[in-house]
């Protein structure tokens, strides 16, 4: 994820702005600022019974959000001519990310931070730091971001077998459009759909194909899911099974880039195949693996939907992962309050985690000179 | 026949028995990993056309060692039998496919226009909102793939309940946009930064705004990449599980949701769970067949400098 600057485009134009066009953009942004303010203001009069306008939703004080934003757009043009089209180009996405993101984190934190059970008819109630509390003494949230250590451990190996398979569709063969085509499509299936067709059929004790042919293979005792660690090698093995087309697709599109000469005047040096993988392939491949990691770890940390479907984290929370552990706090307890503040520590790990690592790879694969 | 006179050195028979060698074993892992990738989509595919019998006996291949039926296609109402009567499964099962393609197709046009913007903007423009400069917003933009889903599922419910959108189509589409949005800035950006800025000079000069010269210059060149992007966004809202599962009951419930919920109910009648897992997954293996090609590049894009 670099961050340079590229290579810009500039332009000078000649904006002449009159004062009354600058001043109606001016009227145009605060203006229906005004709105927003005013129509959330009575919004809330309206929720905490000050006063009775008869709103059913908060939708009205969306509207005016939206308004508002519409105005800011438009005032950027009038008040900027040139300069604000450009910036038209951004504001909406930001506009949008900045209000689906940053208002529901600074909302979650009021949540985490209060004791609050959508079943209880108390409603919410500040608590401070209880919460904190019960997280420092609760096991199963230890245990599920132990579980996530093993999950990310697990990258390792997916990413040497991608590598692998990389390798062999970057070499001569025939039919490379079947094999590309075959290899890709377990990512297109979606996690749900793998967690019955592997996790509750093909893994299935008695009649499953997978069971079968370890029986007939003369193992006795054939049972995927009773024993913590076979549970959880199996649903990392399911993960694997989608995301490896991933990074093997990443990583084939990096070999793709090495020139041909390099490997060649290697041979030529006297190297063999293995020596020139790994003094000249795998060293080229470096910022390309370590962006495909990167990536693969983030969306590793999100793993949720196969544990949920296929275990629902047992056997004795063995397969549990935060999210999945944080849905059933939901779905079984209806307790908001207790999981927004898991998801906010999970969240703080993660993001000193992710900065940690980026680092730590930004100085890796600079050139050293 | 007078006798050969040119023989193969033994070195370079022996040179070819390894080159042989070589080529097997790479066959040899290219197939089996076909299989392992190919096997659990036959394997659903075959199983929605077995009787209970057939599931229990663990017959595998079709015609061979089972006659293949109609079962699992006609709990669905999807068999030619029952596919001209009425059915309310059927009807359940036709909602769910609307509501999902509905959702990921508006979400990822959403996605793919707000994102090519914003990468066209960075990629041309220098940028000042308050402290942040480009590498800002672009770090800004690209962070929220990091976001866990499940720290914004829990305020987004609430908030969602108080506005009435819960457990509606709108209120997904609004939510995977923002998921998928990162994921379409980056591969934009990378789109965008690869396209000479010269053509939008030659195009202002002959008189275009920096819009029109965006629309009618930049945006044809760079389709392909919008395409890329634009399926990949296509594949992570199909399937996207989380927020569904939590954020809808039963207006706006998507198609994994309604294959999870049939998972728990199940007995041994693996064939209609056959053919209802089939049936989702149906859409995107096409698309994997046929656009694959637009896929690579969209994984492609950002890996490579």
């Amino acid at each position: 994820m670099s961050t340079s600057e590229g290579d810009l485009l500039h332009v000078v134009t000649a904006d002449d702005i009159s004062d009354g066009r600058r001043k109606l953009g001016t009227t145009v942004i605060w203006g229906s600022f005004a709105i927003l303010v005013i129509v959330a203001a009575l919004q809330w009069a309206d929720a905490n019974g000050r006063a009775d306008f008869g709103f059913t939703s908060w939708r009205p004080t969306l509207y005016a959000f939206c308004l508002w934003s519409v105005g800011l757009c438009w005032g950027q043009v009038l008040r900027f001519g040139e300069y604000g089209k450009r910036t038209l180009f951004v504001l909406p996405a930001a506009l949008f990310v900045g209000a689906m993101v940053v208002f529901p984190l600074i909302f979650g934190v009021g949540i985490a931070l209060s004791d609050w059970n959508l079943s209880s008819p108390d409603g919410r109630q500040f608590n401070g730091t209880d919460n904190i509390v019960e997280m420092w003494n609760d096991p199963f949230y230890w245990n599920a971001l132990k579980n996530m250590v093993w999950y990310v451990l697990a990258i390792l190996p997916e990413y040497a077998i991608a590598f692998g398979l990389a390798v062999l569709l970057n070499a001569q063969i025939r039919a490379r459009k079947f094999f590309r085509v075959a290899f890709l499509l377990p990512l297109m299936l979606s996690p749900v759909a793998v967690s019955w067709m592997i996790g509750k059929s093909m893994l299935e004790v008695r009649f499953g194909p997978i069971a079968r042919f370890f029986r007939s293979l003369g193992v006795e005792d054939v049972a995927f899911f009773s024993s913590p660690e076979m549970a959880r090698f199996m649903i990392m093995a399911m993960d694997a099974w989608t995301f490896i087309p991933f990074m093997m697709i990443m990583i084939l599109a990096g070999l793709q880039a090495i020139p041909k000469e390099l490997n060649e005047a290697a041979r030529v040096d006297g190297a063999g195949p293995w020596r020139g993988f790994w003094e000249v392939t795998f060293p080229l491949m470096l910022p390309v693996s370590i962006t495909a990691i990167l990536i693969r770890i983030i969306f590793k940390l999100k793993l949720a939907d196969i544990v949920i479907n296929v275990t629902s984290g047992g056997p004795g929370g063995a397969t549990d992962t935060v999210t999945s552990f944080i849905f059933r706090e939901y779905r079984d307890r209806s307790n908001v309050g207790y999981g927004t503040l898991l998801a906010m520590v999970y969240l703080v790990i993660i993001v000193i985690f992710m900065t940690i690592l980026m680092k730590v790879s930004e100085r890796w694969t600079r050139p050293r000179t | 026949m007078s006798e050969q006179i040119f023989h193969d050195s033994p070195a370079d028979a022996g040179h070819r028995a390894k080159w042989w060698s070589s080529r097997i074993a790479i066959y040899t892992i290219l197939i089996f990993w076909a299989i392992i990738c190919l096997f659990p989509i036959f394997w659903t595919i075959t199983t929605s056309f077995k009787r209970a019998p057939d599931v229990m006996q663990g017959n595998i291949i079709p015609w061979l060692d089972f006659a293949p039926n109609w079962l699992g296609w006609r709990s669905l109402g999807l068999s030619p039998d029952t596919i001209g009567t009425e059915s309310t499964v059927r009807a359940e099962f036709m909602k769910r496919f609307l509501n999902s393609t509905i959702i990921a197709l508006s979400a990822s046009t959403l996605a793919v226009v707000l994102g090519s913007l914003a990468a066209y903007g960075l990629s041309r423009f220098s940028y000042r909102f308050g402290p942040m400069k480009n590498s800002d917003i672009s770090f800004f933009f690209l962070s929220q793939l990091i976001l866990p889903p499940v720290v914004l599922a829990l305020p987004f419910l609430v908030l969602y309940k108080s506005l009435a959108l819960l457990d509606t189509r709108i209120g997904l589409i609004m939510l995977y946009t923002l998921t998928v949005l990162p994921i379409v800035i980056w591969i934009m950006r990378d789109q965008f930064s690869s396209i000479p800025t010269e053509l939008e000079e030659a195009a202002l000069v002959d008189g275009l705004s920096i819009w029109g010269a965006f629309v009618t210059i930049i945006l044809p060149i760079a389709l392909p990449g919008m395409v890329a992007a634009f399926i990949l966004s296509l594949v992570l809202t199909w399937n996207e599980y989380f927020f569904a599962a939590l954020l809808t009951s039963t207006n706006a419930v998507t198609l994994p949701v309604m294959v999870a919920s049939q998972t728990g109910s199940q007995g041994i009648n693996w064939w209609s769970m056959a053919a209802l897992s089939f049936a989702a997954i149906l859409p995107l293996i096409v698309i994997g067949i046929v656009l694959e090609r637009f896929i690579i590049k969209g994984m492609a894009a950002g890996a490579v400098k």
